[in-house]
């Protein structure tokens, strides 16, 4: 993945950018909002990660240009000012997903790899399935080796969040905006226990492992054949 | 002197004053000249048609002989007859202008008693006739009362005036003053306050007028400026003792294993919880961070009607499973209709301390027969909701305590926690206009987030929320 890094503080610019070409993508680093912009109206990227207080031009500022190109681009906002306000404006700029500073790494990697797939069309599909696992988004209907599953209504956007997002790691506050609509930090381990409770019912005795557990992170669901 | 507003107000108030007194006393005098004009008009007016009554019946003769009878008497009117050649044929005036070239109709003119020598003549406003035979008649009426009158209007008017401006004067230097003086007031005080004496208070004089409910607004927002400053003055202390210790642990855990880790593993594992050490830090200053902004009211605006009952289900549906996990009962009556302005991240989070405290230390310590009960409902205009537990709760004396922020009641700290919580949650009540009521449960803590019900009819129609780019449909 082509991603953009536009980030005035040079230590945390770098460090980004050579965690995500660690983790398999090419970055790119620019250090006002001028250069920001320019960069991202010329190369075309998967992602853009855009720190809200930048030189020259502002955050916002540049991601309100971009849309007023009519590019789509994918926008993740990094900002020092995490309160409720603030994330309303960025997200009302156009900006598409929004992460306080600071942030564990895999956090971010793990937005800024969900926020790419969402551009890709097979995420809007109508059926999910991962191994033997499938869910019908309109018949509301999860069975695994053919067996019909019975869920709640949260459960069930639990499952189906994760499974769109199959093989990429979903962290907790992921879980808690993107399912529960709410941004702020339980403080416990609240979604652990939705998700066991979840895994309990998708995983039966002898059967593979779907949802894993990934230390430090998060979950993620991935087909065991693959 | 000349500067101060009491002198400007007085002065202005003593201008229009005397302005609108010159006015009025203006119009009184022209009035009583005009009445005294047309009295006089109308007297001559009487006199000539009695005369020509009198010519009517008798003829000249007639005329002249009822002219010189009533010429003789005191006070009377003056009559003049001329003959066509200039001659005077009767009358008892002498006029002093050219009188064959007077034209008939109303005129004022200048006249003498026969007796007088020839001054300046008396002023009178006649009338004049010129009759069939060519001869002129003359009937006037003298103006000297009239003018006396309208000397002693006019003197009147001149001490009326300076007694207006007097008294204006004296009355306007005593209102300002006595208004001024409670401004100055205002201004000493003030001066002492910001002089570093935040205990000044405005006086106040029990009058409800507009300076006292100014001194109370004022005197209102010192007090909360005062709560302000205290609070500040305890939080830095707070911070600087609440931080001191996850930073000696970070840094003394960084230090023994830079002296002490032989292999990866346990350098990595030292790392980690320098990981998580930071984190707790991260948290007490966005928790922090947060209170701030609740309390300084910048995030009043983001304010909108919201149904609670919607807030409170998802909450407890996030809970549930965790409180089961913990053994509690847990249970939920949850009104409905149940509108108020509301952030609805804000409200979340107070919850989420609110449950997480009772998860926390509503657990009985025999791990037998503890419940969580979370209510919402309506009454007398406002809506309660309360998270209920079974656990030790907190004795009376010490429920105003722990709204303090870092203020924990477990002295060893051995449950994880910010010792912020509660402080947060009653910042966000006071942010929605509510506050945090920390009850007795019998056993148990109920602590009850009491906010203003919206019932006004046209602000209950729910704003639509916040527009949010799509979800991931």
């Amino acid at each position: 993945m082509k991603i953009l890094v536009v980030e005035d503080d040079p230590e945390a610019g770098r460090y980004l950018a050579r965690a995500l070409n660690e983790a398999g993508h090419v970055t790119d680093l620019a250090a006002d909002g001028e250069a920001g912009l320019e960069m991202a109206l010329a190369g075309s990227y998967d992602v853009l990660v855009v720190d809200r207080m930048l030189p020259k031009r502002d955050g916002l500022s540049l991601i309100m240009a971009l849309r007023a190109e009519k590019r789509t681009t994918p926008v993740l906002i990094l900002s020092a000012l995490g309160q409720v306000d603030d994330r309303v404006l960025g997200l009302r700029a156009g900006g598409d997903d929004y992460l306080t500073k600071p942030y564990a790494f895999t956090e971010c990697l793990a937005r800024v790899e969900a926020l790419a797939r969402r551009r890709n069309p097979q995420s809007a599909q109508l059926t999910y399935k991962v191994g033997d696992l499938e869910l019908d988004r309109l018949a509301h209907r999860v069975s695994r080796a053919g067996e019909d599953i019975p869920l709640q209504p949260r459960e069930f956007r639990l499952l189906e969040y994760l499974m769109r997002h199959a093989g990429q790691v979903v962290t907790r506050t992921m879980l808690l905006e993107n399912v529960w609509d709410y941004h702020f930090d339980p403080q416990t381990n609240v979604i652990d226990v939705h998700v066991s409770r979840l895994r309990g019912k998708i995983e039966r005795k002898g059967q593979a492992t779907l949802l894993h557990t990934v230390r430090g992170a998060g979950y993620m669901i991935r087909d065991p054949g693959r | 002197m000349a500067r101060t507003t009491a002198f400007k107000l007085s002065a202005l108030y003593l201008l229009i004053f005397a302005i609108f007194s010159g006015i009025i006393l203006g119009y009184i005098a022209w009035n009583t000249r005009r009445l005294l004009d047309a009295q006089i008009t109308e007297t001559i007016e009487t006199e000539i048609n009695a005369l020509a009554e009198q010519y009517r019946q008798g003829g000249l003769r007639r005329l002249v002989a009822v002219i010189e009878r009533r010429g003789r008497q005191s006070g009377s009117f003056l009559y003049l007859l001329i003959d066509p050649r200039g001659d005077a044929m009767t009358g008892n005036a002498i006029l002093r202008v050219p009188v064959q070239s007077v034209s008939p109709g109303w005129s004022e003119m200048r006249y003498n008693w026969p007796d007088e020598g020839e001054e300046r003549g008396r002023r009178a406003k006649v009338r004049t006739f010129i009759l069939p035979s060519g001869l002129r008649l003359f009937v006037g009426r003298d103006l000297e009362e009239q003018d006396r009158l309208q000397i002693t209007i006019r003197r009147a008017r001149g001490l009326s005036l300076l007694l207006v401006l007097l008294m204006g004067g004296f009355g306007a230097w005593f209102v300002t003053r006595r208004v001024l003086k409670r401004v100055e007031g205002v201004a000493t005080t003030s001066a002492a306050i910001m002089a570093g004496n935040l205990s000044q208070r405005l006086p106040v004089t029990n009058t409800d007028d507009e300076f006292d409910r100014l001194s109370l607004h004022l005197n209102a927002m010192l007090d909360r400026i005062g709560e302000l400053m205290t609070g500040l003055r305890e939080l830095s202390d707070n911070v600087a003792h609440d931080l001191r210790t996850p930073l000696t642990r970070l840094r003394n855990g960084a230090e023994g294993a830079l002296r002490k880790a032989e292999t990866l593993e346990e350098a990595k594992s030292a790392l980690e919880r320098a990981i998580e050490e930071s984190d707790h830090l991260l948290r007490i200053f966005d928790a922090l961070q947060m209170i701030t902004r609740a309390e300084s009211g910048n995030l009043a605006t983001s304010l909108k009607p919201q149904r609670l009952e919607d807030i409170v289900a998802s909450l407890a549906e996030l809970y549930e499973p965790l409180a089961e996990e913990a053994g509690l009962a847990f249970d939920t009556r949850i009104g409905t209709d149940l509108v108020a302005d509301a952030n609805r991240e804000l409200i979340g989070q107070a919850l989420s301390n609110l449950i997480d405290n009772a998860l926390k230390y509503g657990v009985k310590p025999a791990g037998e027969g503890g419940s969580l009960t979370i209510t919402a409902e309506k009454a007398g205009g406002q809506i309660r909701i309360a998270v209920a537990d079974r656990g030790p709760g907190i004795p009376e004396d010490k429920r105003a305590a722990v709204v303090e922020r870092f203020v924990r009641l477990d002295a060893s700290r051995a449950k994880p926690g910010l010792g912020l919580g509660l402080s947060l949650v009653a910042a966000i009540a006071r942010l929605h206009g509510g506050e945090l009521r920390l009850e007795d449960n019998a056993p148990g803590l109920r602590a009850v987030l009491v906010l203003p019900e919206v019932t006004d009819s046209a602000a209950r129609t729910l704003a639509p929320g916040i527009a949010l780019p799509e979800k991931e449909a």
